[in-house]
């Protein structure tokens, strides 16, 4: 994971809100086992739409997609946010996240921030003419007309962006806590601790 | 630990808390993890650069179904059919190298078990109350209509169960549905489900847990509290749970992964005390009665867009919310409908029967229920009903389901994830409605350009035989 302190650049003013995964990435490039490649299928539907915001030449190579509420709904492909990733995107502002998306974002070094509506209403107006910056290390999101919105983040997660950290490794230092568990789980829940292998 | 009387979600977490953070992150242990083709290739390929093995296999069931035809896979000499479509034969030929280079439990393709992966889990017995139950996949909610604690995780949350069988969770709020009174005739589990997104929205859960609750769910089958569990995420919840008891014990006795003999008693009496403290409290309730909800069908591409079947397709301006106007319009574009049809007049062209949601034994008997002695209507093109496993199959073969079904006029198909998701050969036409049980109306689901009407398997059988959104009570008395 790649670590991010500071995003700044244009913005997509795409604003819907319920956005949901099957729009971020339809089913049909899923069928991929890497994680590259999956920009160009980034918003397939939302592109057909004449002046969408995502082929407007103005905004092409924005790293940042302004968004309404509940960004990320539906299933819990991974995929969206590598295709977020591929397009060069590697933040996304809306008033609320899915559970899932902002868990996947996170993991992929995307880093979503959730402001209020009055605030997205704002940067949404910016973002046509103007670029957004977003500081992780202080937590703020500002335009150059003194706009100036601080953002909460999980202190945990703000850690391993700002270091890129790799979680796997990280839980995989706890190993010796994760078997005293099992030994414990083995006699309380024996039935849970166990499968029978009857099939396959 | 919660102090203090406490909901089944809580203590379920509160069993499986390996180390709390001071930050409040825990490190929760997982009990069962279920895998597929389509998010588990980049997190076998991210342990094998890492040069890392999966911490408990037997834990581990993988199992093929997002990109699998429904039609035949067998040819008369029993040999396997090739999948045509070249992508997806690399992502389940992918599977069937992974699972036993890392010793994982492999269901085939062509193995009598397969089937939707949240269709098998309950089915084998694999899933249990009280597990913490994880798939790539966010319909994984399924599970928690057996008590469990089951929710979908994105592929590098699938590499991080694999490598140390735990996850870094926040715990969630709680939210109650409650239920009660008496649901009418022709309301089903999913006419339950799809009023309550109606009621909740579909971001109301978010953040959430939810439980639902009350005699409605007391009363509902194990099949129907899957199907409610289902959607939980389509209101917004990473997962939805309800109170083992003793259906549910019934259910799961003797189920080839099932705990037998001095295991069984003490995860029985286990799981009697897992039910929610009298006195403990949620973060948010909602309640519901019984009476109000009807057969229920979608009219837009949000799974929030329900109406009741005598209703009309609504307009936007019906809306308080400026940015749900706006989302309506687009949606009743998108659709092709005009604020003020009558539902029941809206034509269909396709019929899906089938998904995790809808594909269970009772689900392809209260579809046969419909179609006995009917037959589908003229310009109904396509209509297929899709067991979601084979033991359904062979289930509803034997009680001769699926002759009353081809009689109809609907076709039989091998099980998997078909119409639900445009992932396999079996989508819908740009441009066609669909009469469908799956969980998700959404743009482009279907295939591109699909206009998906979510209902009951009740339903959608009576659509496939009047070839227009129907309310089935004028079918079946």
């Amino acid at each position: 994971m790649q670590p991010i302190n500071h995003v700044a650049g244009r913005a997509y003013p795409f604003g819907r809100k319920n956005v949901d995964t099957d729009v971020i990435i339809p089913a049909h490039w899923l069928k991929t086992v890497t994680r590259e490649g999956l920009g160009r299928g980034a918003f397939e539907a939302v592109r057909k739409e004449p002046d969408n915001v995502f082929d407007d030449p103005e905004y092409a190579g924005a790293p940042i997609v302004i968004a309404g509420d509940n960004f990320g709904c539906g299933s819990s492909r991974e995929h969206a946010a590598w295709a977020l990733l591929d397009m060069g995107v590697t933040c996304v502002i809306a008033p609320s996240f899915s559970d899932i998306f902002s868990g996947n974002a996170f993991k992929n070094g995307i880093l979503t921030v959730a402001l209020p509506q009055l605030a997205i209403d704002r940067l949404m107006e910016v973002a046509r003419t103007d670029p957004i910056e977003i500081d992780l290390e202080t937590q703020t999101v500002t335009t150059q007309f003194q706009d100036r919105w601080s953002f909460e983040i999980d202190p945990f997660r703000k850690h391993c962006l700002l270091n890129g950290l790799d979680e796997v490794g990280m839980t995989m230092a706890q190993g010796d806590a994760i078997g005293a568990y099992e030994s414990k789980a083995r006699d309380a829940l024996p039935f849970l601790a166990k499968t029978l292998a009857t099939v396959g | 630990m919660t102090n203090g009387p406490r909901t089944l979600y809580q203590k379920i977490w509160d069993a499986h808390v390996v180390d709390t953070r001071d930050d409040g992150t825990s490190l929760i242990y997982i009990d069962r993890h279920l895998v597929h083709e389509v998010t588990s290739p980049q997190a076998f390929e991210g342990l094998r650069m890492a040069g890392r093995s999966v911490r408990r296999p037997d834990l581990t069931l993988a199992v093929p179904d997002h990109n699998l035809p429904t039609t035949p896979r067998k040819d008369a000499a029993g040999n396997p059919i090739p999948i045509a479509d070249l992508e997806s034969a690399n992502q389940l030929a992918t599977l069937r190298r992974n699972a036993p280079q890392f010793g994982i439990r492999y269901i085939d393709a062509t193995d009598r078990e397969q089937g939707i992966v949240h269709v098998v889990g309950p089915e084998q017995g694999f899933s249990l109350p009280g597990a913490t139950i994880v798939c790539g996949d966010s319909h994984t909610a399924s599970h928690g209509g057996l008590g469990a604690l089951a929710f979908g995780i994105g592929t590098s949350e699938v590499e991080h169960v694999l490598a140390t069988q735990t996850l870094l969770l926040k715990q969630s709020k709680t939210m109650e549905v409650r239920v009660e009174g008496q649901l009418g005739p022709g309301v089903t589990p999913k006419d339950v489900v799809l009023h309550i997104i109606g009621v909740t929205g579909m971001g109301g859960g978010t953040g959430h847990v939810i439980e639902y609750r009350g005699n409605v769910f007391e009363e509902m089958s194990i099949e129907g509290r899957l199907t409610v569990c289902n959607m939980a995420i389509e209101g917004g919840a990473r997962s939805g749970l309800i109170a083992p008891d003793e259906k549910t014990f019934a259910y799961l006795k003797g189920r080839p992964y099932a705990p037998t003999g001095e295991d069984w008693d003490k995860a029985v009496a286990w799981w009697k005390s897992l039910a929610t403290d009298p006195g403990a409290t949620f973060d948010k309730t909602v309640v519901i009665r019984a009476e109000d909800i009807q057969p229920t069908v979608t009219w837009g591409t949000s799974p929030e867009d329900t109406s009741a079947i005598g209703g009309t397709v609504p307009a936007p301006e019906d809306f308080a919310d400026a940015s749900k106007r706006d989302a309506v319009k687009v949606s009743l574009d998108y659709m092709g409908l005009t604020p003020g049809t009558k539902l029941t007049d809206v034509e269909v062209q396709n019929v899906f029967i089938g998904s995790c949601t809808n594909s269970r034994i009772e689900d392809i008997r209260a579809a046969a229920a419909v179609l006995k002695g009917r037959k589908k209507a003229d310009h109904v093109k396509w209509a297929i009903v899709v067991p979601g496993s084979g033991l359904v199959k062979e289930q509803a073969e034997a009680e001769g389901l699926d002759k009353i079904i081809v009689e109809a006029g609907l076709e039989w198909r091998e099980p998997g994830c078909s119409a639900c998701l445009a992932m396999n050969p079996d989508k819908v036409p740009a441009g066609e409605r669909c009469a469908s049980t799956s969980n998700r109306n959404f743009t482009g689901r279907q295939g591109p350009g699909s206009r998906t009407h979510l209902m009951s398997p009740a339903m959608a059988a009576a659509a496939a035989v009047t070839g227009r959104l129907t309310d089935v009570r004028e079918l079946v008395g």
